[in-house]
C-alpha cells in the first residue's frame, strides 16, 4: 500500500500513513493543535493551513468547499475533517 | 362577570426608546441549564427616528402577544423601517416571522454568522435581510443605528446596536440575566446582582476572550444606558457593569501571581493508591522538565467548583482515575462534565490510571478530553494493579513529555501510524 509523510509542522511530528488517510484520523492522536467541532465539514473549526503538499491532498467536495467559503479561507486551506492525504504534505492549525 | 382583558403597555426608557418586551415571571428553568427563581424578561425595544421606526430584537414565541400590544401601543406596522435581531436564539427571534409579516416593508439586519442560522431557525430560505458588521449603521433619520460585531456572546451570531445620538447599547444577552420584575429598570427593581453574576457564569463565562473583544468596542463609547435583552434596563451607573464584565473575564492568575508561567494540574483518584503513585511519578517527571507551576489534586478530597476555577486558567490538564465496573469513576466525571460550562480548548491534556483487568478508563478520558477540543499529546498511560519500578520510570517520562509538549519543546519525531 502506497504510504505517504504528514508533517505536523506546529508540534514538529511526522507520521507515515497509509495513502488515503483522512487527517483526523491522526492529528488527534499526536496531539496537534488542530481541534475539531461537528467532524462533517458543516462548521470549519479543523480549519487547516497547508504548509507544502497541497497538490498530494484529495480534491475538497462541494461541502467543504462552501464552509472554505463562508470562513473566507485562503486557497492554502483545508478542513482536517475532510482531507485525504495522498502523499507528503506538512500542515499546521488554520486559526 | 368577566374577566378584564389585561392591558400591556409600552414603556417609555429614553426620548425615542420604547421597551415593547413580555415578562415571564414563572419561567424556573432556561435553556435546561440555567435557574431562573423569579423567572425573567424578555426585552425588544421601539426606536423612533424622524424618518422611521426600527425595532430591536423580538421575544419568545409564547409571549408574543405582549410584544404585539406594546408595539402597537406605540407604533403602526407601516411606520416600521428597520428591524435588528441582535441575536437569533428562538427567545429573541420567536415573534420575527410574524413581525415580518405584518410589517413586510421592513428591512432586517442581522451579523454576516447570523446568516445560515437564520435559515435554519425559521426554516425559510426567502427571508430577505442585509447583514451587517462593525461600523455598519442604519439612519432613522435624526437618529442612527450604527453596529458592532461581539460574536460568541453568547452565539457566533450575536451583535450589539448603538443608538449613537442617545448613547443607547442595545446589547443583546450581554449584561443582561434572568430577572423578571416589572419596574424594569435598575434603580428600581429588586437586588438582581446574584442573577447577574450568575448569568455571566453560565453564559458568558466560557467566552471571555471573546467578552474581552467586545469590551474593547464597547468601552471607548458614551454609553448611557445598557438595554439588554433579559433583566432589567441598565440606566443608573451603567458603566459600572461594563466594568464589571471586564473584571469578571480577565485572568487573575496572571494578576496574583507570577506573569508567564504556565500551570499544570494534576487530578486523581485512587481506590488502592496505585493511581495516587502514578500521579506522583508523573508530576515528578514533568517537574524534570521545569519552568512550569505543578499541582496535584486528589478529587476525593475537594469539590469540583474550586476545582474548575483552577481549570480554567489552567495551561495542562492530566486526570488520572481506576476502572471501575468498566468506567471512569463518578467524581472524575462530575469534574469533566463541568468542563463546558469554561474554555478549555487548546489546553494540553493526558489520562493515566491504574486497573484492575479491562482499564477502559483511561481511553473514555482520553476520548473527553479531545472530545472536549483539548490537545492530547499522547495515548493515556495505563497500568495493571500495583505499579512496578519500570512502569513508575514510564509515568515519570509521560509527565516529562507532557511537559515537554506544554513548554513548546516536543522532540521532533517521525513515528509509523501503526504506533498511534
Amino acid at each position: 500500500m502506497a504510504k505517504a509523510k504528514l508533517t505536523f509542522a506546529d508540534i514538529g511530528v511526522t507520521v507515515t500513513v497509509p495513502a488515503g488517510t483522512r487527517i483526523i484520523e491522526v492529528s488527534e492522536k499526536v496531539g496537534a493543535g488542530i481541534v475539531y467541532g461537528c467532524r462533517e465539514s458543516d462548521c470549519g473549526t479543523c480549519l487547516t493551513e497547508v504548509v507544502s503538499g497541497m497538490e498530494n491532498l484529495s480534491e475538497a467536495s462541494i461541502f467543504e468547499r462552501t464552509t472554505l467559503a463562508e470562513k473566507k479561507a485562503g486557497p492554502n486551506m483545508r478542513l482536517a475533517c475532510q482531507t485525504l492525504v495522498l502523499g507528503d504534505a506538512t500542515i499546521k492549525p488554520g486559526y | 362577570m368577566s374577566a378584564q382583558p389585561v392591558r400591556y403597555d409600552a414603556v417609555t426608557v429614553t426620548e425615542r426608546v420604547h421597551w415593547i418586551g413580555a415578562l415571564d415571571p414563572t419561567m424556573r428553568t432556561f435553556d435546561v441549564i440555567l435557574k431562573t427563581p423569579n423567572g425573567t424578561t424578555y426585552n425588544a425595544y421601539l426606536v423612533r427616528g424622524s424618518e422611521g421606526v426600527a425595532v430591536i430584537d423580538t421575544v419568545k414565541a409564547e409571549r408574543a402577544d405582549q410584544f404585539f400590544a406594546r408595539l402597537e401601543a406605540v407604533a403602526d406596522y407601516r411606520e416600521i423601517k428597520v428591524i435588528v435581531l441582535n441575536h437569533l436564539e428562538p427567545d429573541h427571534s420567536g415573534a420575527l416571522p410574524e413581525l415580518m409579516r405584518r410589517a413586510p416593508q421592513a428591512k432586517l439586519y442581522i451579523s454576516d454568522a447570523a446568516q445560515l442560522m437564520l435559515k435554519a431557525l425559521l426554516n425559510n430560505n426567502d427571508i430577505d435581510y442585509i447583514p451587517v458588521t462593525t461600523n455598519d449603521s442604519v439612519s432613522l433619520g435624526d437618529c442612527t443605528l450604527r453596529f458592532l460585531n461581539t460574536p460568541y456572546l453568547h452565539w457566533p451570531d450575536t451583535q450589539c446596536t448603538y443608538l449613537v445620538e442617545e448613547g443607547v447599547l442595545f446589547s443583546g444577552d450581554v449584561f443582561g440575566c434572568h430577572y423578571c420584575d416589572e419596574q424594569l429598570f435598575n434603580d428600581r427593581v429588586g437586588d438582581f446582582r446574584f442573577s447577574f453574576e450568575y448569568y455571566y457564569a453560565h453564559i458568558m463565562r466560557p467566552f471571555k476572550s471573546y467578552v474581552l473583544s467586545a469590551l474593547e468596542l464597547i468601552e471607548p463609547l458614551p454609553v448611557r444606558l445598557i438595554a439588554p435583552t433579559h433583566g432589567p434596563i441598565l440606566r443608573d451607573h451603567p458603566q459600572h457593569y461594563i466594568q464589571r464584565y471586564r473584571e469578571l473575564s480577565t485572568p487573575r492568575l496572571h494578576l496574583e501571581m507570577d506573569r508567564d508561567i504556565k500551570t499544570m494540574i494534576i487530578f486523581y483518584i485512587s481506590s488502592y493508591g496505585n493511581t495516587m503513585h502514578m500521579a506522583e511519578a508523573i508530576r515528578d517527571g514533568a517537574a524534570e522538565v521545569g519552568g512550569f507551576r505543578i499541582s496535584l489534586y486528589d478529587l476525593e478530597g475537594g469539590e469540583v467548583e474550586p476545582f474548575i476555577d483552577l481549570v480554567e486558567e489552567a495551561d495542562a490538564i492530566l486526570v488520572g482515575s481506576p476502572t471501575i465496573n468498566g468506567d471512569a469513576v463518578k467524581p472524575v466525571w462530575d469534574l469533566l462534565s463541568s468542563f463546558a460550562r469554561i474554555n478549555v480548548k487548546g489546553k494540553v491534556a493526558g489520562a493515566f490510571g491504574s486497573y484492575g483487568w479491562t482499564g477502559e478508563a483511561v481511553r473514555m478520558i482520553d476520548d473527553r478530553l479531545r472530545g472536549l477540543k483539548m490537545r492530547v499529546p499522547l495515548g493515556g498511560l495505563r497500568i495493571k494493579l500495583i505499579p512496578g519500578a519500570d512502569e513508575l520510570k514510564d509515568c515519570h517520562l509521560f509527565g516529562r513529555d507532557i511537559g515537554e509538549f506544554l513548554m513548546g519543546k516536543p522532540r521532533a519525531r517521525e513515528i509509523d501510524m501503526s504506533q498511534l
